[in-house]
């Protein structure tokens, strides 16, 4: 962080040096941000890893992986199937996580699930980001007649049960033998159905957030100046105000994707989500639940997996809302104590002593 | 005010009316609900098919059959007439009195979680937010994120295993080896070391007599078969109590005021005495009593503090009254603790005391201590479970809103002018980030009846989420409908009370008449 160029500037002890006195551009101060916050930074990273893994090591999409089993391939139980990595001596062996109680293995099994709930997840993500911006910014931009039944549109989505949703969707894709393009597409692409699905629903926080954005910048002098110069409403929504809002959709559609990963594991385990024989990691989990006392890596490794997805994107979420924040001027105790001339700020706990 | 009302009211009415239909096509359209008898080979299959199509009258088409749902809905709105038809069910038992079953289920199992975890959430938020960047506000931050990510499922499986069934095994032979009495006692002072804040040899210190007294009263535990014979008795209650006393005091009124705290502990002395006065009239207790219970020893703190007066009388009924109704909380605790081992060795209960399913024992009998100790042990599992899962969003609210505030001039004007950090933290923050908390806790409170279908249907409590669920897997569109109905109107009638109650807290916002 730039410690000299705050360093007596700021208006008041303890608030953080201010990346904008240096005139940097817009990018540079929010990657300058995104970069310093280590937990981003370490969410990054172990999200990278997980993705990477997950996608070449079983293969995806026809091309085959490093990985020598599918998650459908059965193999004879090796040690009656208990993992078989180990820390010391540092090895991976021939089951790493272990096998399943018909001897699949449960690498490929949960690498395969890691794949689902990150395909599924960027689905919402693209169908969910699109739909609520373009919602949005219409009825925050046009207002009126617009907005009102858009809103209203969104009112009435909101208090829709996703799960039931989930339902119907799955009970189509059941229906193989009805020949009507839904449910072949349902039945060919189990996982993109889903978060095409999901996507279509959630979008609507997103839209309300969105609206509230673009209620407030059109009220803005640019934007009116831009009006003034013979700009159409399309260049105006998209050229100069989408830019300013840009910092609150991608911290959203961050969220977005993270509330996905769980809502996609937990309808998996319900019955209507991912089905056998495909797998997902909610799947896995709903499977081996009942083996927790004979096989219980069964249940440790795929529910590690959701948990370290969805930790990572949560904390890359709380970076980039850090970055993007305009009113990033934190206020810091410890600082506003050290820099202080007077006695620093006593806290309501320090009080216990006096008395 | 009114015409907002008014309009609020209306439009819900319709946002309602095209949900509603919306659902009732969705449900209908999932499936079959013939599929079972077609592929069955009963004898009476053709008359199974033609009872179910009469029961659901599948054969009108599904708009039509929620037009006719909908004119028995609308006599729920006549008042006084006891007409309402929400329909039947696949099993022919009315909605009505299905969804009168569930929804006690599921607010016993969802009030106390989301009780317990406003306020664990909003203690914590605050705590982290005083003390920003410190070592208590990165773990805590980082078990927020954690808890976040946590699928509910996964956590219930976790629990039943650890919680349940490895307490139980624990209860059967309660001694606690010294070594996990040190252990437990080293984690149980690190985490005071940390909370505790302030110059290092101080958090040492606390985290020192932490560590000291949770090893040694474990160990006494264990010497004692304490976990089998549990009980506070009347020292621990003093001690605790004085405690308590100054704990109260401390936060509502200060300890510089010496009224309000000799009223919190001659409150203390009160219980005291009560607590032996009032044991043979406990054994009769009903549910009923222990709320008036409850609400008099509310009202004896109140005028305690009344009577000791004081400059402020106000502080001193305060910080009373909350300390009667803590110590009250603890005699009844007590007497929890005394019908443990009745309940323990019940011929139902068979000494594994914590369940993993559903929400009572089947067939129990006994008064009302183990009745209630019977539900406590049920629910406490997926109390946890959902204490755990929503702790996380009510702890990054409190810190972000309380952080907010106490950027604001007005707290740097109450610092300036002398006033003690209590004041300035309890008086001028906590009550101005309250606000944006009201309106989520609102919007929570309203989402309560839903009920958490996942909760539900791990720990097997039929509730609001497993009648939905099990409409929507028996492609039954009146289960499904009366669960929606209940949860939207609820839901957007506390929409409309959080932002009423915004406006009427915050004098700067106005809602658009």
């Amino acid at each position: 962080m730039a410690e000299d160029a705050g360093a007596g500037r700021g208006d008041a002890a303890g608030i953080e040096p201010i990346l904008e006195a240096r005139g940097l551009s817009q990018g540079q101060i929010v990657r300058k941000r995104f970069l310093g916050h280590s937990g981003a930074i370490i969410g990054l990273v172990v999200f990278a890893i997980i993705f990477i893994v997950a996608f070449t090591s079983v293969g995806y999409a026809g091309i085959p992986g490093w990985w020598k089993y599918s998650h459908e391939d059965v193999s004879p139980l090796v040690n009656d199937g208990a993992p078989t990595a180990s820390f010391f001596p540092p090895a991976w062996g021939e089951h790493p996580f272990g096998q399943d109680r018909i001897g699949r293995d449960l690498f490929a099994m949960t690498m395969r699930g890691a794949q689902q709930s990150i395909t599924i997840m960027i689905v919402i993500g693209l169908i969910a980001g699109l739909i609520g911006v373009i919602v949005g910014a219409l009825s925050g931009y046009f207002r009126g007649w617009t907005e009102a039944i858009l809103m209203r549109l969104t009112d009435v989505i909101i208090i829709i049960p996703a799960l039931l949703l989930a339902a119907v969707m799955a009970q189509l894709a059941g229906r193989r033998d009805e020949g009507s393009w839904f449910a072949s597409f349902a039945s060919n692409n189990g996982v993109l159905a889903i978060g095409i699905f999901l996507g279509l629903i959630s979008w609507v926080g997103l839209a309300r957030l969105m609206r509230g954005e673009f209620l407030s910048l059109r009220e803005r002098e640019f934007v009116d100046a831009a009006r003034i110069s013979g700009a159409s409403n399309g260049r105006i929504i998209f050229k100069h105000i989408l830019p300013n809002a840009i910092g609150v959709l991608i911290v959203n559609v961050t969220l977005t994707m993270s509330a996905a990963i769980l809502t996609e594991t937990a309808l998996s385990y319900l019955g209507v989500g991912v089905k056998a024989p495909d797998t997902s990691l909610g799947l896995l989990i709903s499977q081996n639940q009942a083996a927790f006392a004979t096989r219980p890596w069964l249940f440790w490794f795929p529910g590690l997996f959701i948990v370290l997805i969805c930790l990572s994107i949560n904390f890359i979420g709380d970076g980039l809302r850090d970055a993007f924040d305009p009113r990033q001027k934190k206020f810091n105790a410890k600082k506003a104590a050290e820099t202080e001339a007077g006695p620093a700020p006593v806290t309501a706990f320090t009080e216990l002593k006096d008395n | 005010m009114v015409t907002y009302i008014v309009r609020r009211l209306i439009t819900a009415a319709l946002i309602l009316l095209g949900a509603s239909f919306l659902v009732y096509l969705l449900t209908a359209a999932s499936g079959d609900p013939l599929e079972e008898f077609r592929a069955s080979s009963a004898p009476n299959k053709q008359q199974l098919i033609d009872a179910r199509t009469e029961l659901l009258q599948l054969d009108t088409p599904a708009p039509l059959r929620y037009f006719k749902w909908l004119g028995g809905a609308a006599q729920c709105l006549i008042p006084f007439a006891n007409s309402c038809d929400l329909g039947k069910n696949i099993a022919g038992q009315p909605i009505t009195d299905a969804l009168g079953h569930a929804l006690i289920q599921t607010l016993t199992l969802v009030t106390g979680a989301t009780i317990l975890a406003i306020l664990i959430g909003i203690t914590l938020g605050i705590v982290t937010a005083l003390r920003q960047y410190s070592t208590l506000d990165y773990g805590v931050t980082f078990m927020a994120f954690l808890f976040f990510s946590l699928p509910i499922f996964w956590v219930a499986v976790l629990l039943k295993e650890f919680g349940a069934i490895g307490f139980n095994d624990f209860l059967r032979n309660p001694d606690v080896p010294i070594a996990s009495a040190l252990a437990i006692g080293a984690l149980a002072g690190v985490i005071t070391a940390v909370a505790a804040g302030g110059a290092m040899g101080r958090r040492l210190l606390t985290g020192g007599v932490a560590f000291l007294f949770v090893s040694a009263v474990l160990m006494y535990f264990s010497a004692t078969e304490w976990f089998k014979n549990p009980g506070l008795g009347p020292v621990v209650i003093a001690i605790a109590g004085v405690g308590i006393a100054f704990a109260v005091t401390l936060l509502s009124a200060g300890l510089k005021n010496r009224k309000a705290l000799q009223s919190a502990l001659i409150a203390v002395g009160v219980g005291l005495v009560v607590y032996f006065v009032i044991q043979p009239l406990l054994d009769e207790a009903t549910f009923l009593m222990i709320v008036l219970l409850a609400v008099a020893a509310v009202l004896v703190g109140l005028g305690i503090g009344f009577l000791m007066g004081g400059y402020d009388r106000g502080q001193s009924m305060r910080a009373a009254a909350l300390t009667s109704f803590l110590v009250g909380f603890l005699i009844l605790l007590d007497r929890y603790m005394q019908a443990w081992p009745s309940y323990f060795n019940n011929s139902r209960v068979r000494g594994r005391p914590i369940a993993t399913i559903g929400a009572s024992t089947p067939n129990i009998e006994g008064d009302f201590w183990i009745l209630s100790l019977d539900s406590f042990t049920h629910l406490i599992l997926p109390t946890l479970a959902l204490i755990l899962i929503s702790l996380a969003g009510y702890t990054r609210f409190t810190r972000a809103s309380m952080l907010e505030i106490m950027n604001m001039d007005y707290i740097r004007t109450a610092r300036a002018k002398g006033l003690s950090e209590r004041t300035v933290v309890m008086r001028h923050a906590f009550r101005n980030a309250l606000i944006p908390i009201a309106t989520i806790v609102a919007f929570d409170i309203g989402g309560l009846i839903g009920g958490a279908v996942i909760t539900e249907s791990v720990f097997s409590v039929r509730g609001m989420g497993f009648l939905f669920l099990d409409g929507i897997q028996h492609i039954d569109p009146n289960p499904v409908m009366g669960v929606f109905i209940c949860v939207a109107i609820t839901a957007m009638v506390f929409n409309l009370i959080a932002d009423l109650a915004y406006s009427a807290l915050d004098p700067r916002v106005r809602v658009k008449a």
